[in-house]
């Protein structure tokens, strides 16, 4: 049976939500990306999803737009997840940030922006923090060939 | 290059010396004894007292998560096991729940009771770890080797099931590798009777000992409410006091059938998270005692051609399990597409695996949510305010582990 917050949600936010559904007992969100903030503000504020899980995103190189991100909230009230997806063009990969809402988004979306090059508008620090400094390219894209190697220090012969 | 060339630095830290007059920034790791995996943090100093700390992880970075798409469902299983290889069982479980949740596949009774049977014994063995090697870095080198000689036994024993000390690859998308061998479950019980012994030492030792008090108690205090801001799960979330621990909260396996308690902190500092810690091991043992006394009979793996691997006699006498043999181990097991979220609660957080699939044996998109990665996002909030010489036990309560902190 389905958390009766799921159908609060959706219904609250029928106007912005392009799409919800329940997906293996999590609730689905997919939005626009000018209105994440908005809906994460919410989800926080007046249904109590307390903990942002995760930051990652999806590469679908054949899809325009190209890419999912994708976000994991769970609320330590009621135990419930929601999973909020927007999707951003490889022209200009750009969400807003969640750091003025959780401290945790500022890992995950540094290791979101490595692996995927996704920019998050008002993260100030999406220093590389699982790759080095000067590496070229995004290792989670399906167009990032899986054997390239780009090493920091030259092998030895 | 030349020989004589600096090395470039991976790193660009956050500040830099001279930003301040009379502070000092200084370089710790990744190559550092006490910080467990490879991780750098740059502090800076007012004297010995941490102002500011700047972390950074990567150092073990392999690109799990890229290699995951390009290898069969079941081959990842020897990967998952090297996230958190303290609890290996943990990330086996968690992983196959996943899959076979987007298969639509419910195990059998004995598994579920065995993989949550196995899931707390290894919480046992990561727990020994991490409060063995905290107490050790503060010179309890009695009470390190206690704990240690029992997570041996505990090795031992597992290697006797699964044929390895550390990293086992014993979960299978619907089962587990094989049946308990015969004794196991005696030796299982003399193990848990030495436990109660040397752990029971080790309370003696170690809780109300002045210098350890001193070294622990009010030291790297995080909050609730600004644990739960940055993320935090597990045992140090429990630290701070509120009792959110998935096995109660939403309960997988064989969990709500089980009576166990949430320890939890009062004030969210290193001697709760090493009292958490060690009573979370009391209640582990008091849950395999459960479990082993209602412990079902019957089959061990479901009876589902799609993933399960046919038995080997079979295999040898007839072309459809030999085709289906083939198939699964070139091509892999076929799992509908879509996608999941599914989580467990590993031994030092919320274990989260994230999987996209768009059908076929191979996954299109794996992510773990490592709680040890989000973990290390906050950990500049326990360290800062601190002593220089506090990060050492801060850092040794949060028990970071390399392999699933970078993936």
């Amino acid at each position: 049976m389905a958390p009766p917050v799921h159908e609060r949600i959706t219904a609250r936010w029928s106007r912005v939500v392009q799409d919800a559904a329940v997906s293996h007992g999590t609730l689905v969100l997919l939005v626009a990306p000018d209105q994440l903030l908005e809906v994460a503000r919410s989800l926080k504020a007046e249904f109590g999803f307390d903990l942002l899980l995760d930051v990652t995103a999806v590469d679908w190189p054949a899809r325009n737009p190209r890419f999912d991100v994708v976000y994991h909230f769970y609320t330590t009230r009621d135990f419930v997840r929601v999973r909020v997806k927007t999707r951003v063009a490889a022209a200009t990969p750009v969400v807003d940030s969640l750091i003025s809402l959780y401290e945790a988004a500022r890992y995950s979306e540094r290791e979101c922006h490595d692996m995927y090059g996704i920019e998050f508008r008002n993260n100030a620090d999406l220093r590389p923090i699982l790759l080095y400094e000067g590496f070229v390219g995004h290792p989670l894209r399906k167009d990032y060939p899986k054997h390239r190697e780009q090493p920091l220090v030259p092998y030895r012969k | 290059m030349s020989a004589d060339a600096p090395l470039p630095n991976p790193i660009r830290p956050a500040f830099g010396p001279g930003e301040h007059a009379g502070t000092t920034v200084v370089s710790i790791g990744p190559s550092h004894p006490a910080t467990h995996g490879t991780i750098q943090i740059i502090a800076e100093l007012s004297g010995e007292r941490i102002l500011r700390a700047d972390v950074h992880c990567g150092y073990l970075h392999r690109g799990f998560e890229k290699e995951c798409e390009s290898h069969t469902w079941h081959n990842l299983i020897p990967y998952v096991d090297r996230l958190n290889y303290c609890s290996a069982l943990i990330n086996d479980f968690a992983y196959c729940d996943a899959v076979e949740k987007l298969m639509g596949i419910e195990i059998t009774p004995r598994c579920r009771y065995l993989r949550t049977l196995l899931a707390e014994y290894s919480r046992i063995a990561d727990h020994l770890t991490c409060t063995a090697a905290a107490l050790m870095e503060l010179g309890a080198m009695t009470a390190f080797l206690y704990l240690v000689t029992i997570r041996d036994y505990v090795y031992e024993h597992l290697a006797d099931l699964t044929g390895a000390r550390v990293t086992y690859s014993f979960g299978r998308i619907g089962g587990l590798a094989r049946d308990l061998p015969d004794g196991w479950l005696a030796r299982l019980e003399e193990i848990l009777r030495e436990y109660d012994v040397f752990v029971g030492r080790v309370h003696g030792l170690v809780d109300r000992n002045r210098i350890f008090i001193d070294r622990m108690r009010d030291v790297g205090v995080l909050h609730t409410a600004e644990a739960i801001n940055w993320g935090f799960t597990g045992p140090v979330l429990r630290s701070t006091g509120v009792p959110r621990d998935l096995r109660k909260d939403t309960p997988y396996l064989a969990y709500a059938e089980l009576d166990f308690e949430v320890p939890v902190g009062i004030k969210g500092d290193n001697y709760d998270r090493y009292y958490v810690r060690m009573r979370e091991m009391d209640e582990s043992v008091h849950m395999i005692r459960q479990l082993v006394a209602r412990l079902p009979p019957g089959p061990l793996s479901v009876d589902d051609r799609r993933c399960v691997l046919p038995d080997k006699h079979l295999v040898y006498t007839e072309i459809e399990s030999l085709i289906n043999h083939f198939k699964l181990i070139v091509d892999g097991p076929d799992v509908p597409a879509g996608e999941i979220y599914s989580a467990h609660e590993g031994a030092n957080g919320e274990l989260g695996f994230y999987i996209v699939s768009v059908g076929g044996g191979v996954p299109y998109k794996v992510h773990v949510r490592a709680p040890s990665f989000v973990h290390m996002g906050g950990v500049h909030r326990m360290l800062e305010g601190y002593q220089l010489a506090d990060l050492v036990p801060t850092f040794g309560s949060i028990n970071m582990i390399g392999g699933e902190c970078d993936r």
